[in-house]
């Protein structure tokens, strides 16, 4: 008989969950204690184990269906001396069935899940695993699962749509549906096909470095269709915002390769980092008066050229680099299921070029120079205007400086560019009246605001690395020792 | 100064009082305002009072040919006060209906002219002035003039007919769809200009009824939003009754005397004089946004029409547009689904602008044209493969039987997908049958579930299976 594996319920009142992953693929041999799956709920990832021994012989539910309910089946186990192609749901349950580890999760929000398998959670169960630390990158099934698994559930999509999703060769399970009770329709399909053939499967971070999911640039040549990357929720098809509008009273501009990356990058930090943000005011008066005496001693050439001549900015990335330094846990990017903290700041610097932008990268601010970051800056957004800049002069960092200070804005909000834990938005440096020991008193000052990724730089973190950062500034003769 | 409401309709046509009504489901507090009648022009002066004229001349014309069924029905003839009578008395009953339909939902009825003195601003209501108007007497119940206050202001004021310079109707020789519609005696000959679905159905009408009928049209093609094939079929149909038909001609000038006379120009410069008793001008409609104070409030307005994002909202947060004034198609489906659409985007509901390629559009004329989705030329324009099948009524049995044995029903798949992209029909009834394909196109059906669908036997509706199964090489009684 082979083993119904149910689907397990993580709390005492759950009554759905999401199926997120399938750590195991068909045809996979599993010993008890394999971690067969993710589930996840709105409160929390937990992996579903095996307890008995076997061949996964059928994934009944696929990947990225959400809300299944308790209890039904999600795959079957055939066991020792069972074909596992012939396996066929046995009964209704009664008989063997896997039961996941699945003890009440009850994590309160905030609470740090990381417990190591095997360690009581607060609820007093056994978790088997929780998502930091998860199963080595081995045990994970490439890409997702081959289309056509949908068999055992039923799976709500328009004739038309299954027909189209069948022709390119997409994996209906993926799609998210926006018709009627989420019924997948044509809309949806067109849309996942779209934003689906410039995204790789996931695992493009760990291929060649040139594919690396972070900074705009160079459109990558168009993948094989994603099995499992779900569908991006998308707005409105072209068709329906054209529809709004008198044809003839706009005109149509196509998309070049950077637009598409940033629209498809920031769309997805967006919608999949936590941006949180924090302002605060920093008086200039002290720099400003530095960086004049500053650029005044830079020797000249002999056409008179100063050395160099350095600018707000370049404070401002010397000073995020060594803030970053002295608060290094803000240090850091999200990386799935850890975090990288990093031992050197690389801040990138977000460069305006017709059409676009860049975000080339200051490596080890934090040692340089600030008439070195000011040369290195220069050069970077000249080759950033003629898009020559390689690509691994804009990959990496942790956070970014982006400054429209030069427009007159006074503080602004940025979003957060992939895989970057934080962003600096800086407004412009003016006059302002504040009061300074109960009497008005004139300073110049900015605004700057951090957006935090909260997966990583939690409210606290954020406000010590702001703290830090306006220290810095305010003090900046600490910038050049 | 009154109650606030949280949602106001401007008009009582069939987008407005359907928006009224699903207002009221969802709980708000609601009012529609109208200076005429309940129901608007379709149901007074519009859809439903020519479908009573138009069935009074099938009928008539059935009698006419009583023999072709075996039975005798001498000396038949009409009485045009007692065609427009009865069809008045259908206007009146559903405009009756109407205003149940709004005090069951508990809707307020207000009337006059209403004017949007300011738009609603945050948590602040919005005011709307309704003035005293002798057009009409007010129904029962309904509250007067004066200024109300609505958190939301929907524009439902619909449409009129388009007049064209120096050929203005006078509402003596030339008429608009009102006179046609109420005509004391009937004319002996007629020239309609336009023959999009209003001229073409008082075409078919008044040729029924006996009159000498000529139509122009500027356009190459009678019925010019419809499929080549179609048009072509009913222009050979209604040449064979009698009407005369112009296209891609124009009446340059009209002198009115004891009858009109109309300068058409033809192609090629080519020019005719027409005589007739009555000029029917049937050019198209334009929407009434004026007097309403968009202007002044900076709803933007485009090419006369109130510019929507497709969910009713103008450009001014909290005045919203609906039906005619928000542009074509003109008809009153497309007006109530937009009112609904409308409303439930107020409350927060998840709502999908209208697909406008699927919304089905009807002629009563003899016979009936019916159409739903793009049109052959339309979909080669825009680059599809198309499989295209057809089927004739001559191979239908219920069609014989009915002694309707002319008629095509035409379907239009894209190739590669087998998407259905349009349907098209001419014939008898075709108006009735349309809506299956608009479900099936609504469900996104290929062609295969339509091949798999039982039709029922024997039904004019087999046809529709039988161009499914010809655009695919599969038709059986053909």
């Amino acid at each position: 008989m082979p083993i119904n594996v149910l689907m397990p319920a993580l709390s005492p009142t759950m009554e759905k969950g999401n199926l997120a992953k399938w750590l195991k693929k068909e045809g996979d041999t599993v010993k008890s204690g394999d971690v067969l799956a993710e589930i996840e709920t709105d409160k929390a990832t937990m992996e579903v184990e095996a307890v008995d021994e076997g061949v996964l012989a059928k994934i009944v539910v696929p990947e990225g269906t959400a809300d299944v309910p308790v209890n039904d089946l999600i795959a079957l186990i055939a066991e020792e001396g069972e074909d596992p192609k012939s396996v066929q749901a046995g009964g209704n349950g009664q008989d063997k069935t896997a039961k996941a580890e699945t003890p009440p999760a009850g994590m309160a929000e905030g609470e740090k899940p990381r417990a190591p398998a095997g360690n009581e959670t607060p609820g007093g169960g056994t978790m088997s695993y929780e998502r930091v630390d998860t199963a080595p990158e081995g045990a994970r099934p490439a890409g997702g699962t081959a289309a056509g698994r949908q068999e055992g559930g039923r799976l709500f999509a328009s004739p038309l749509a299954r027909r189209i999703a069948k022709q390119e060769g997409l994996d209906l399970a993926a799609v998210q549906g926006s018709g009627p009770h989420g019924r997948i329709i044509e809309r949806d399909v067109r849309a996942a096909l779209e934003g689906g053939a410039a995204r790789p499967a996931q695992p493009a971070a760990k291929e060649a470095p040139a594919a690396k999911p972070d900074q705009p640039q160079a459109p990558q040549p168009p993948a094989p269709k994603p099995a499992a990357a779900a569908a991006p929720p998308s707005g409105l098809t072209a068709k329906q915002v054209m529809g709004m509008f008198e044809p003839g009273s706009y005109e149509e501009v196509p998309l070049d390769g950077m637009r598409k990356t940033i629209a498809k990058r920031l769309v997805e930090s967006k919608q999949t980092v936590p941006h949180f943000y924090l302002s605060l005011d920093v008086e200039l008066d002290a720099l400003l008066s530095l960086r004049e005496q500053v650029n005044a001693g830079a020797t000249k050439d002999k056409d008179g050229k100063p050395a160099f001549k350095l600018s707000v900015n370049d404070f401002v990335i010397k000073a995020l680099a060594l803030a970053l330094q002295r608060v290094p846990a803000a240090n850091s990017v999200w990386a799935e299921d850890r975090i990288l903290r990093f031992r050197h700041s690389d801040v990138g610097v977000a460069v305006a070029i017709d059409g676009g932008l860049f975000t080339p990268v200051i490596r080890k601010a934090e040692q340089k120079t600030l008439s070195t970051i000011s040369a290195e800056m220069k050069d970077l957004a000249a080759r950033a205007r003629t898009k020559k800049l390689k690509p691994d002069e804009y990959q990496g960092g942790t956070t970014a400086v982006s400054n429209l200070g030069m427009f007159g804005i006074k503080s602004f909000g940025a979003v957060i560019n992939p895989p970057h834990g934080t962003i600096l938005a800086v407004g412009a440096g003016e006059a302002r009246v504040v009061a300074k020991n109960g009497a008005p008193a004139v300073v110049q000052a900015m605004t700057v605001t951090l957006s935090c990724d909260h997966r990583v730089v939690d409210g606290a973190l954020g406000a010590e690395l702001l703290a830090a950062f306006k220290g810095l500034i305010e003090s900046p003769m600490g910038m050049l020792v | 100064m009154s109650d606030t409401y949280d949602v106001l309709i401007i008009g009582a046509g069939p987008g407005g009082y359907v928006a009224a009504i699903r207002a009221a489901q969802l709980g708000f507090k609601t009012a529609v305002v109208d200076r005429e009648h309940l129901g608007g022009i379709c149901l007074n002066w519009g859809c439903i009072p020519t479908k009573a004229l138009l069935r009074s001349a099938e009928i008539y014309h059935y009698m006419q040919h009583a023999k072709d069924y075996g039975l005798t029905a001498d000396n038949v003839g009409f009485d045009v006060s007692a065609i427009v009578k009865r069809s008045r008395g259908v206007s009146g009953r559903l405009n009756g209906g109407v205003g149940m339909l709004l005090k069951k939902n508990k809707v307020d009825v207000i009337w006059g002219e209403a004017a949007i003195e300011a738009a609603p601003k945050g948590n602040e209501a919005g005011r709307v002035v309704v003035r005293e108007t002798k057009r009409a007497e007010a129904p029962k119940g309904a509250k007067a003039a004066g200024t109300y206050q609505a958190k939301h202001i929907v524009v439902a004021t619909g449409a009129r007919p388009r007049a064209i310079p120096g050929i203005e109707p006078d509402r003596r020789q030339i008429w608009t769809y009102y006179e046609a519609m109420v005509p004391d005696k009937m004319p002996k000959s007629l020239l309609v200009m336009g023959s999009g679905a209003i001229g073409i159905e008082f075409a078919s009408f008044y040729r029924t009824m006996g009159a000498e009928v000529t139509v122009v049209e500027l356009l190459p093609q009678i019925l010019p939003v419809e499929d080549h094939e179609i048009a072509a079929h009913a222009r050979k149909r209604f040449e064979k009754q009698g009407i005369k038909i112009l296209t891609g001609a124009k009446v340059t000038k009209v002198t009115k005397g004891d009858s009109v006379t109309a300068t058409v120009e033809t192609e090629g410069g080519k020019t005719q004089e027409i005589t007739a008793e009555i000029l029917i001008s049937a050019v198209g409609v334009v929407g009434n946004i004026e007097n309403l104070g968009l202007e002044k409030l900076g709803v933007t307005i485009e090419r006369g029409i109130v510019a929507t994002d497709g969910l009713g909202r103008t450009s001014v947060p909290g005045i919203y547009a609906i039906g005619d004034v928000a542009g074509p198609p003109m008809l009153a489906h497309k007006a109530e689904h937009e009112g609904v659409i409308c409303v439930e985007t107020i409350k927060g509901l998840h709502a999908h602008p209208m697909d406008k390629g699927k919304i089905p559009g009807c002629t009563y004329c003899q016979p009936q044209i019916a159409s739903v989705g793009l049109t052959e030329a339309k979909a080669r324009e825009q680059g599809f493969d198309v499989r295209v099948g057809r089927f004739p009524f001559a191979g239908n049995g219920k069609a014989i039987a009915l002694g309707e044995p002319d008629g095509l029903v035409k379907t239009i798949f894209d190739r590669k997908t087998g998407q259905l992209l349009g349907a098209h029909m001419v014939g008898a009834e075709v108006t009735e049958l349309i809506q299956g394909y608009v479900v099936a196109m609504t469900l996104e059906t290929t062609e295969e579930e339509l091949m798999h669908t039982v039709f029922p036997h024997p039904t004019l509706s087999e046809m529709m299976h039988e161009s499914v199964l010809d655009a695919y090489g599969r038709v059986i009684h053909a």
